[in-house]
């Protein structure tokens, strides 16, 4: 197959070693699972369950509200003790919706419905099987699976993209589970063909997991429409743009999708998730985290139940050696900072890094030397330097025009800037900032709408007011020329005070 | 299991490539360590009076700016950058210029060049090069007087007292001295004496490649400048757009007027290892500061400075143009920067989204 | 010598002439800047600029005479809208973000006098007569009219609540002297 890379990239050490050799083990059933009811992009889930209900493993606690949510279950059997505010897996530590189950030990499934034919299914049924499941990009996108198994409705899709790039340091979790489970990858990559009415599949591994590429290549030896690709290790070869650029040579236009290519692209993790839904009515309640970092005594690669908070799995992983300089969820590159260790497993969550400040290597900025190393390590093609200098001085319109949204926060640039400048943290600050803006701006254009309508209706029961006032003194006027009389109109004073509302 | 102190929230990436500001200047001092040597060698003590003057002098001038600005003194001198425009300064001044030279010029270079502009990463123009230039307009004697070829041992080399006297007490010079060999083509030129004569009195290409020409420290030896250079394409700390495009630049024309005309052009190989060529191509123009940061930027870049330096070389008024060269495309960075974005993903040159239909038509 | 002195003196007359009845040809009637600013700010009149309208307030901006981070419900991407209106560097720093608070009315001192129903000057409230009144969140600019207009001071301004969804990276802090 012929590849075209992408420009720029980085190789930032891999140190997939520490846990690369480590099989998938099962993390322990903790006694208490904490279970955000946001656990992917979109909309929360609603909450469906009270407190001090029974559920069963697997039951439905979270609804799926809107277009773009996720369905949420119970990981095991239990009794929820607690629906409320708990601390997220996210850098603000603020407090998201969780539901607290204790465990009852006895971890028993609720009633699943399983499928031994699923290749008979009809598309639209595997799909709506997957959102059922809650399954969403398990890459740590963790956008809703199945409303990208229905983007065939928008665009016809001729080819699906299976990542298992896996071009974070550290990570493993994807390779082990290519190396261990791959006839159900690639049994779940024939689903979301059918699901997506595609012609093939291009399962992309990159070539630093030789074991994970020939066992892929293994299962699909026999299936004619799925093919392993294996393409160079470069970091951010996992981004969905740049993988689409690299195997298929194309570029998804700017504010466009990949479906507009007619291309879809999903996790290997996801897959084996759909597999796990469609053929054995499954719902997501667990994943495979890799728990690694030079500060971890023993890394492993753990098969954890949703909402298990990550202090148990440090001290399922031997503990901590020493103080670590940073924990995180995901990787190192796009990872974000667990504001403490009681925070749950979620979804996204493909791994739990604990670094020492040597891996790290955070040292103090200096001014900007104008190396242009961040514009040859920026994957899309950015100038770094120049957006970050006028984020500095408050110029986001100008940061804008220099491509600030077409920013992935890849984080190359930060990597390889010898002034440490936080330059993915200028763009995250000012992409955050222009949001807010345009939303203030469209509320002061509400505002204003709204005012409008108000003085507006004002001076119309002034008006009227002021017209039933008349009336009723030439009805008076009248009544006193005439000395006999007719009724007054209407009494039109009580209507006009009512106020129409329009909410 | 205690959980580290609350973090305040940092951002990724949490893995960061080795290296900094400091150790991309010390590599580049690195690089240019052989051939300072050799043109101290060369030219005996005076040479190293006067690198050592403009040394301290840039050294001081930082110094006091920082202090003046209220940033720490010590991290930022050691971050190598004021001993980087004092070494470049250095290495193109006359190499027995007397100390006042060397003094003015680097506090020149570091205030004017340098800090009025907010500092290392702010100045618009190379900081060395702005020192020599104000250096050679204001004092065009002592910039062009160019001693002969004395190596420390030899007979001709000037012992310690008389090195004194010459860096400090201003002793006339003049009984060894002369042209530079593209000073020395140049007046030839003007007298009517064609290059194929002039040039070999002054000039053969074993010597311009190894150094035992009259020149700035810079310009004597081209091979350990270009040895220089290269090790530093192989530490990725300058990459090879302009250098190569820089000595495209002046080699093509070069060749091609030499071509047509012998007597009048000087040919390639003459130009690339006369004067600052290789030491502007690989440690003057690829200053990051003050250079284009797209790739095709740099390209643009370096066959500006090449030509202009074959321009400068050729018709203009002073025989060496590096200087010049440089300065004026210091100047046209900000323009070029705007005009060579590279293309964006998924956006066409100028920044229009792809056309989704030519994208199918194009799949098949 | 006389020469240059008597035609640059002429040059200068001419010139200068031709400069007064430019100004005079055209001079700009009445102040249109006034009304282009009172059509950016958001006409809830809700007086929290200290001016009694948005109207006196736009005149005020225009004049110079106050500045242009004036409007609170407006915000951050007014400021910056009447900046470049008006060719000023505003200094967002110390304003507080847009809309910082919204009214709740706190249920168990609510009568449903509706005084705030009729005061709210983008229509953010709904109740009826003996009813418990409710503020609309999307509708509310935290004008803080209902505060006052209150008897059983059962409607208070809270602070908006940060969530995942508004939250995002604060400014990085450069340990670096700004260059300005
Ligand atoms: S890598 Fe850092 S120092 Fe180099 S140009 Fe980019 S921002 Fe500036
Ligand atoms: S974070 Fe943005 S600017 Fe930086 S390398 Fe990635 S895409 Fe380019």
């Amino acid at each position: 197959m012929k590849l075209t890379l992408f420009r720029g990239g980085v190789h930032p050490p891999g140190f997939k070693e520490q846990s690369a050799s480590q099989g998938i083990e099962n993390a322990p059933l903790p006694a208490r699972l904490y279970v955000p009811l946001q656990q992917h992009l979109g909309a929360p889930a609603q909450a469906i369950v009270r407190r001090g209900q029974q559920v069963l493993k697997g039951e439905l606690i979270g609804r799926a509200s809107g277009p773009i949510s996720a369905a949420v279950h119970a990981p095991t059997s239990g009794t929820v003790v607690a629906i409320g505010k708990h601390t997220a897996p996210h850098p603000s530590g603020l407090p998201i919706e969780t539901v607290v189950i204790e465990a009852d030990g006895n971890d028993t499934w609720c009633e699943l419905h399983p499928c031994d034919t699923p290749f008979d299914l009809d598309p639209d049924a595997i799909a709506a099987k997957v959102g059922e499941a809650g399954i969403v990009g398990l890459g740590g996108a963790t956008f809703p699976s199945a409303v990208k198994l229905k983007l065939k409705n928008r665009n016809p899709i001729h080819t699906l993209i299976i990542n298992g790039g896996e071009c974070e340091p550290y990570l493993t979790c994807d390779d082990r589970l290519m190396r261990e489970e791959s006839v159900a990858i690639v049994e779940g990559v024939r689903l979301m063909l059918r699901a997506l009415e595609a012609q093939r599949a291009l399962v992309v591994i990159e070539d630093n997991k030789p074991e994970a590429f020939a066992a892929m290549h293994a299962a699909a030896e026999a299936v004619s429409e799925v093919e392993v690709v294996q393409v160079p290790s470069l970091y951010p070869m996992g981004s969905e743009k740049q993988m689409i650029e690299t195997v298929l040579g194309q570029e998804v236009p700017a504010g466009g999708m990949s479906s507009d290519l007619g291309v879809v692209v999903h996790n290997v993790g996801t897959a084996f998730a759909v597999h796990r839904a469609v053929r054995f009515g499954e719902p997501l309640i667990e994943r495979i985290t890799t728990v690694a970092g030079s500060a971890i005594v023993k890394p492993r690669n753990l098969r954890v139940r949703l909402g298990t908070p990550v202090e148990a799995l440090f001290a399922y992983c031997g503990g901590i050696k020493g103080e670590p300089a940073r924990l995180l969820m995901g990787g190192p590159m796009m990872g974000q900072v667990l504001p403490n260790m009681q925070v749950p497993v979620v979804k996204g969550s493909s791994g739990i890094l604990a670094l020492t400040a040597q891996e790290v290597n955070e040292q103090s900025t200096a001014n900007c030397i104008r190396c242009s190393r961040c514009v040859r390590a920026c994957p899309v093609g950015l100038v770094p330097l120049e957006m970050a200098g006028r984020i500095r001085v408050g110029d986001f319109k100008g940061a804008e025009a220099w491509g600030l949204r077409d920013c992935l926060s890849c984080a190359s640039c930060s990597y390889v800037c010898p002034a440490h400048i936080p330059l993915v943290q200028f763009f995250n600050h000012a992409k955050g900032e222009l949001t807010a803006r345009a939303q203030a701006d469209h509320k002061a254009k509400e505002t204003r709408r709204l005012a409008e309508a108000r003085s507006e209706r004002m001076e119309r029961i002034k008006a009227e007011k002021a017209a039933a006032a008349a009336a009723r003194k030439a009805a008076r006027a009248k009544k006193a020329a005439e000395e006999e009389s007719a009724a007054p109109a209407g009494d039109s004073e009580t209507s006009t005070e009512q106020k129409e509302t329009s909410a | 299991m205690k959980s580290p102190a609350a973090p305040a929230p940092v951002t990724a990436p949490h893995a960061h490539a080795p290296g900094g500001v400091g150790e991309i200047m010390w590599t580049v001092i690195l690089a240019l360590v052989p051939a300072l040597l050799f043109g101290i060698y060369m030219f005996g003590w005076p040479t190293l009076w006067l690198v050592l003057i403009t040394l301290a002098a840039t050294l001081v001038g930082e110094a006091f700016a920082l202090r003046l600005v209220g940033r720490p003194v010590g991290p930022t001198l050691g971050d190598g950058s004021a001993l980087l425009t004092g070494i470049l300064l250095a290495m193109t001044l006359p190499p027995w210029a007397p100390w006042w030279v060397g003094v003015v010029g680097g506090l020149f270079a570091i205030l004017v060049g340098k800090h009025i502009f907010g500092g290392l990463g702010n100045n618009l123009f190379n900081p060395a090069m702005l020192g020599r230039v104000m250096l050679l307009i204001a004092f065009p004697l002592q910039l062009t007087t160019w001693p002969d070829i004395a190596p420390l041992h030899s007979a001709a080399a000037p012992s310690l007292a008389e090195s004194l006297a010459i860096t400090f007490g201003g002793a006339a010079i003049d009984g060894v001295t002369g042209a530079s060999p593209l000073g020395h083509i140049k007046t030839a030129l003007t007298q009517g004496i064609g290059v194929s004569s002039s040039a070999p009195e002054v000039y053969s290409f074993i010597d311009g490649l190894f150094g035992s020409l009259r020149g700035s420290l810079g310009e004597t030896s081209a091979l350990l400048v270009l040895l220089g250079g290269l090790w530093l394409l192989y530490k990725k700390v300058i990459t090879w757009e302009i250098p190569v495009s820089m000595l495209l630049a002046v080699a093509l024309p070069a060749t091609l007027l030499h071509l047509v005309d012998a007597e009048r052009y000087a040919g390639p190989l003459f130009h690339l290892t006369t004067g600052a060529l290789m030491l502007g191509a690989f440690f003057i123009a690829t200053d990051m500061v003050t250079s284009p940061s797209s790739r095709l930027g740099q390209i643009v870049f370096g066959a500006g400075c090449g030509l202009l330096v074959f321009i400068i070389r050729t018709w203009g008024g002073f025989p060496e143009g590096v200087a010049f060269a440089v300065l004026l495309m210091n100047a046209a960075t900000p323009v070029i920067d705007h005009y060579t974005r590279p293309r964006i993903y998924g956006r066409d040159r100028q920044g229009k989204p792809l056309n989704y239909d030519s994208e199918k038509e194009g799949r098949s | 010598m006389y020469a240059a002195i008597v035609s640059l003196t002429l040059m200068g007359l001419i010139l200068g002439y031709g400069l007064a009845q430019a100004a005079r040809w055209f001079k700009v009637e009445g102040n249109p800047l006034v009304e282009e600013i009172d059509a950016m700010l958001p006409g809830s009149q809700c007086g929290q600029c200290g001016f009694p309208g948005c109207s006196p307030a736009a005149e005020a901006i225009a004049s110079g005479a106050a500045p242009v981070t004036l409007c609170p419900p407006g915000g951050k991407a007014l400021a910056e809208a009447l900046a470049a209106k008006l060719g000023v560097t505003a200094d967002l720093g110390d304003m507080e973000d847009a809309g910082p608070k919204l009214a709740v009315v706190l249920p168990e001192l609510c009568t449903g006098c509706t005084r705030c129903f009729k005061v709210c000057p983008t229509d953010a409230i709904i109740g009826a007569p003996k009813q418990l009144h409710l503020v609309i969140k999307d509708a509310c600019t935290g004008c803080g009219k209902c505060v006052e207009s209150c008897p059983s001071e059962s409607v208070v301004l809270r602070p908006i609540e940060a969530t995942l969804k508004s939250w995002y990276w604060p400014k990085p802090q450069m340990n670096l002297v700004e260059v300005v």
